[in-house]
């Protein structure tokens, strides 16, 4: 029978099914952070039992650590408590950590891929919807509750029901300046940001394709944005370059033995998805959001949608959000002021968006009304910024670089932004007080943040290229 | 572990008339530093109930006296965003035991159901009457009937049927708790990893 690659996988990893009830989906692969994980050891604790499969679960600080003074105790009290609390755990019960000193440390989706632990075919969970990120390789990856994280610690095993399926087609070729952030801003407007609620999504067409691997990991990871439960894309030869020689990826025999394995992953030819939704890269255009749901995006050369444009029953949500953001129906976006910008996170702090923005701000400054923080995705990405000499350029631009962590995306640590103030973010969310209480973020590509930082307005880049 | 069993409930409702309300609304993300599942409700929609000086904002919902009870009545796509948990237990500690939508995100709904609290998902319309139900009477009444999956206008008699899996009803009704189930078939899980190519 013919299968999409998302059942595949799903099916693969099927330990048993309840009836009318979810799965038992066995897990490769579990990630694990400081902020969502202590109640979860706690809870296996209280039933007398080990972790499972320690061999197969990762763990890392990321959500919640200062990005300065890295080497230095943490100042906040909880916060030091909570890094501590994960380190004890991973001691005690056998999880390999990488703690903040560690070369290997990062916001865990930056450091899954570029280790190779992250490979096409797994089951990967972890408790952080951003998991989602993963299934670039081809890899059925979604986040979790703590409940379902102390499943996984006990058995190795989730309850899931299987959600259904959706391929999104990304035909053509993207236009020049337009990029993996711009493509996946562009999907959630369009299925908004409850339209793939109860869906797994694959990403396909020529467009998708052509992206690197970074690129995909961006578009992957912002699925759930649109509500779904994870996104993938099928693994090609892109995809086994990358993995390729990374420090968990399997080594010669074993190598050629896997991609024989991962070679079978695609959706096969004759197989029917529950919805399937087509868009054409020449549509797609800078994108930025003016709204307080990732689904609230426009090109950054239209205006905010009109009140008349807005359906009636939406308006008091509408309404509410722009009033969030200060903004009024129908207003023109560019040329705005903003005050900060933001280059970092699970969706945008890896190497190549490093180099995107170091490229655009080389020999420029950025302008006096902005603060610029860049926080690289993790500890690889930070010493490769420095060997590549990307971060004299940024710091000669203006820019601040911290160090790696999820900073500002969620603003757990002390990387805030004001109330009241504009940030254009390269994250995922710009919810209410997602990057500080009243803070008001717009979320955008590392490019357009880039030409922001440097023009200290909305802007479209390819006005500044 | 055992776990809290769900019983009807007849209760008013607390009327959230706003889509996609996400889990940074919920609990934001700088209470999250706990390391135990107690006592995130008293920061339960934190910067929609207190002003940014922490002084109390009168127009909110919760702090309108004129509205109470377990049932939480909320817009479409619920719970959307971060997969915190702290969220359903910030909803659960505050004393919600059961939420009404039109649709819910789907990680919020498997950690609300994961922690007592029931998910009830309607049609837009009769979310639409329920609304304006509790604007005419706040202190409309609703019976909440796990066993018979319905939802009921208790004034009017109107009643909705809705939907759960036959598994997470019966761990609800019961105080049945997944990882015990988990564990109990921990033979067939190895069986699995030893099959496995």
């Amino acid at each position: 029978m013919s299968k999409t690659l998302f059942d595949k996988i799903w099916d693969a990893h099927v330990v048993s099914e309840i009836e009318d009830g979810p799965s038992v989906l066995y897990i490769d692969k579990h990630l694990v952070h400081e902020v969502t994980s202590p109640q979860a050891f706690a809870g296996i604790e209280k039933r007398g039992i080990p972790v499972f499969r320690p061999q197969n679960t990762v763990a890392t600080p990321d959500h919640n650590v200062p990005t300065i003074d890295q080497h230095l105790t943490i100042k906040d009290e909880l916060s030091r408590f909570q890094v501590n609390t994960l380190t004890r755990n991973c001691e005690k019960h056998g999880v390999t950590l990488y703690g903040l000193n560690h070369p290997f440390q990062g916001i865990v989706h930056v450091i899954g891929p570029q280790l190779g632990l992250t490979q096409p075919g797994m089951t990967i969970v972890c408790g952080d919807s951003h998991t989602s990120t993963h299934g670039a390789f081809g890899a059925v990856a979604f986040g979790i509750g703590t409940s379902e994280v102390e499943m996984v610690l006990a058995t190795q095993c989730v309850l899931q029901p299987k959600p259904r399926k959706m391929r999104i087609n990304v035909n053509g070729k993207l236009g020049d300046g337009v990029t993996a952030k711009d493509v996946v801003l562009y999907i959630i407007s369009k299925v908004t940001a409850s339209g793939g609620t109860g869906y797994f999504v694959e990403f396909a067409g020529d467009a998708i394709k052509g992206l690197s691997m970074e690129g995909r990991m961006t578009v992957c990871n912002m699925s759930i944005e649109m509500g779904a439960r994870g996104g993938l894309i099928a693994p090609d030869q892109v995809t086994f370059d990358y993995i390729k020689d990374k420090e968990f990826a399997p080594k010669g025999a074993e190598f050629d033995k896997a991609l024989k394995k991962w070679k079978t992953l695609y959706t096969d030819e004759t197989a029917v998805f529950d919805k399937e939704l087509t868009f054409d890269a020449a549509d797609i255009e800078p994108m930025i959001t003016y709204g307080t749901n990732p689904g609230m995006g426009t090109k950054i050369v239209s205006n905010i949608p009109a009140l008349d444009e807005i359906h009636e029953k939406e308006r008091l949500s509408f309404e509410k959000s722009m009033n969030y953001m200060g903004f009024k129906a129908g207003e023109v976006l560019e040329g705005k002021p903003v005050d900060f910008v933001f280059v970092g996170s699970c969706t945008n702090g890896r190497i190549e968006d490093l180099r995107e923005v170091a490229r655009f701000v080389k020999g420029k400054r950025k302008a006096d009304n902005i603060t610029a923080w860049i926080v690289p995705g993790s500890k690889q990405v930070e010493k490769q910024a420095y060997e590549e000499g990307l971060v004299t350029v940024l710091e000669e631009a203006g820019f601040k670089l911290r160090q790696p962590g999820c900073s500002a995306c969620l603003a757990m640590n002390d990387d805030k932004i004001p109330e009241g103030k504009y940030a254009v973010s390269t994250s995922n969310r710009n919810f209410e007080g997602r990057q500080g209480p009243g803070a008001r973020t717009l979320l955008a590509s590392p490019r357009t943040a880039a030409a922001v930082a440097v023009t200290g307005k909305i802007i479209d880049p390819r006005k500044v290229l | 572990m055992a776990v809290e069993k769900f019983k009807t409930i007849i209760s008013r409702a607390v009327p959230l008339p706003i889509e996609n309300v996400d889990t940074d609304q919920i609990i934001p993300a700088r209470f999250l530093k706990a390391t135990t599942r107690e006592g995130f409700g008293d920061n339960l929609f934190r910067d929609w109930r207190y002003k940014n000086d922490g002084t109390i904002n009168e127009d909110f919902v919760l702090n309108n006296p004129a509205y109470s009870g377990k049932i939480l009545i909320a817009g479409k796509n619920f719970g959307s965003g971060s997969s915190r948990e702290h969220a359903a237990w910030a909803i659960h500690d505050y004393g919600f035991k059961v939420v009404v939508s039109s649709f819910f995100a789907d990680i919020f709904r498997n950690n609300a159901l994961n922690n007592g609290v029931l998910p009830v998902v309607v049609s837009e319309e009769f979310l639409a009457r329920l609304f304006s139900v509790i604007a005419d009477d706040a202190n409309a009444q609703f019976r909440v009937d796990l066993d018979a999956q319905s939802f009921e206008i208790v004034a009017t008699g109107e009643k909705v049927n809705f939907d759960i899996n036959a598994y997470k009803k019966q761990c609800l009704l019961n105080g049945y708790d997944d990882i015990d189930y988990l564990l109990s078939i921990k033979d067939k899980i190895e069986r699995f990893e030893n099959e496995r190519v």
